[in-house]
């Protein structure tokens, strides 16, 4: 085989499972009615509560844990530097905006993804290989109203949360390093990060992790639903759904970081 | 006017012919066994039969609606009239046993929480799993999760029953005691029963007719005693159980010549 028809197979490839995301994303929007309280199926919100605890209560201990140390790294790392300008207290900036914008939403999607987005996959994966998902089919039970659409919603609601939950607990390692470097009074620290950051950040931190849960989601469970033979598959199909979820994210974060820095002027 | 109608059904995988234009009619309330070997695409034929695959050509009549071509809207229509009870059971792991018959009670269904209580009870009591309702599949021996996975598919009191491989891998006592309840449902409830096996005594038992099949091609289909009497050998091959050529030593020599003549010499 040539070098480009290499490159052509890998790129009809790449097209093809983009494609299947966007699908797959149109036919959940369209089945989540079923999913939503008092207008929805009432089992189908029964499972999207109990998704939403598994995907964001019971990861909050890890992503608070995951939030302070980061905000820790990054007020020591912006501190060595700063000091050497006397500019100190622009640690403070630097970790609330920081983390509002950018390390808060980010950190909990590459905690979701690894916790939630390789879960998905796993199970679709074994419902596949054990005949679940085709006995759902013979019930006149659509998969994708059936098992995604709760969790996408759970997705949705519970990952802005765990941002949120983030960005607090990385604000609060910056104040502790303040108040152990400088003796800064955690109420004043709290002052200054109110008057360094906007609205306009949390919003767009919080666009952002909405848009890395739709990955995290969909990417999980459309490689669960691509499992082929036996339970080796499901394997392979929980790794590649943490990498490409973690990638997809990532780059997902580049773009709308510029299309933010462009347009809402930040 | 028969129930399930099949006309010069093609099914390919990847250009590979697995059914080759094949045409079956069965009957209301009648117990049609597909019976063959492994690889003879009978369980092929039967996800064509409950709508999970779309042929190559051909079609499929349930109920006088062709199933490879009708909408979505429809299909889910005939779903609710054919309940299917998988070779691996298939019931939902995380559910106890009474959730996963209640789940299609629940999703098709208006009855009050109470009444599908009491439908689910009669439903598992009927295959003899009435005490059984709050373990999970996982606590079932084999035989229990067949039967479980057969009250489950009665759950919407189907007009068509499929079961696939009822008695695969299940001790002979086990096996005839399901093929004794596939009877007694087909009588109390005069449902139409399609079961794939390839069990021979299972087959016998149970079966109004059976349809043989061979390489994705019907070598018979007529009465059980029709068939034991059928003189084609294909047919006479599996009920006599004789071995295929790939038993013989000089096949199993030829093969591993060609074998070794298809390969590289050493130098």
């Amino acid at each position: 085989m040539t070098v480009l028809e290499n490159v052509g197979k890998g790129t009809i490839e790449h097209l093809d499972y983009v494609g299947s995301l966007n699908i797959q994303w149109w036919a959940t929007l369209r089945a989540m009615k079923q999913a939503l309280p008092f207008v929805g199926n009432r089992y189908r919100w029964q499972a999207t509560v109990k998704q939403m605890f598994e995907i964001g209560v019971d990861a909050m201990p890890m992503v608070s844990l995951m939030a302070i140390c980061t905000g820790f790294i990054l007020a020591l790392q912006g501190a060595s530097e700063l000091r050497r300008f006397g500019a100190l207290h622009y640690v403070i900036d630097l970790v609330a905006v920081g983390f509002t914008r950018e390390l808060g939403p980010l950190l909990t999607a590459i905690a979701v993804s690894g916790r939630s987005g390789s879960a998905f996959a796993a199970e679709i994966g074994t419902m596949k290989v054990t005949e679940e998902l085709d006995s759902l089919r013979v019930m006149a039970l659509e998969p994708l109203e059936f098992v995604l659409a709760p969790k996408y919603l759970a997705a949705l609601i519970a990952v802005p949360c765990l941002s949120i939950v983030s960005n607090v607990f990385g604000i609060v390692a910056g104040g502790l390093f303040m108040f152990f470097s400088t003796r800064l009074a955690p109420l004043l620290y709290f002052h200054y990060v109110f008057t360094s950051i906007d609205l306009r950040d949390v919003i767009t931190g919080l666009i952002k992790s909405v848009i890395f849960a739709t990955i995290i989601a969909h990417v999980g469970c459309l490689e669960g639903f691509r499992v082929r033979g036996g339970p080796d598959s499901v394997g392979r199909s929980t790794t590649s759904a943490v990498v490409k979820s973690t990638f997809l994210v990532i780059v997902a974060d580049a773009i709308f970081t510029a299309i933010f820095y462009f347009t809402v002027k930040l | 006017m028969p129930i399930i109608s099949v006309r010069d059904l093609v099914v390919e995988y990847d250009g590979r012919r697995v059914l080759n234009g094949l045409n079956l009619d069965i009957e209301h309330g009648e117990t049609m066994v597909l019976l063959g070997g492994s690889g003879s695409g009978k369980s092929t034929l039967l996800r064509q039969i409950i709508g999970l695959e779309r042929p190559k050509s051909g079609s499929v009549h349930v109920k006088g609606l062709d199933i490879t071509s009708c909408s979505e809207f429809e299909m889910k229509k005939v779903r609710r009239s054919i309940g299917v009870a998988f070779q691996s059971a298939a019931l939902f792991n995380s559910l106890t046993v009474q959730d996963n018959v209640a789940l299609p009670l629940r999703e098709h269904t208006r009855l009050a929480p109470s009444i599908i209580d009491l439908v689910v009870w009669m439903k598992l009591a009927v295959v003899g799993l009435g005490n059984f309702g709050k373990l999970h599949p996982q606590e079932l021996s084999g035989g229990m999760k067949k039967r479980a996975a057969v009250a489950r598919a009665l759950a919407l009191s189907p007009e068509i029953l499929v079961l696939d491989e009822p008695s695969a891998g299940l001790d002979p006592i086990v096996a005839a005691e399901l093929d004794e309840l596939i009877v007694l449902l087909k009588e109390a409830f005069q449902m139409t029963v399609i079961v794939v096996t390839h069990e021979l005594p299972s087959a016998f038992r149970i079966a109004d007719r059976i349809a043989m099949l061979y390489q994705g091609s019907f070598s018979s289909v007529g009465t059980k005693d029709e068939i034991r009497a059928s003189q084609n050998p294909r047919v006479r091959q599996f009920l006599d159980r004789i071995p295929g050529d790939m038993s013989k030593l000089d096949a199993v020599a030829a093969y591993f010549k060609n074998y070794v003549s298809s390969q590289e010499v050493y130098p």
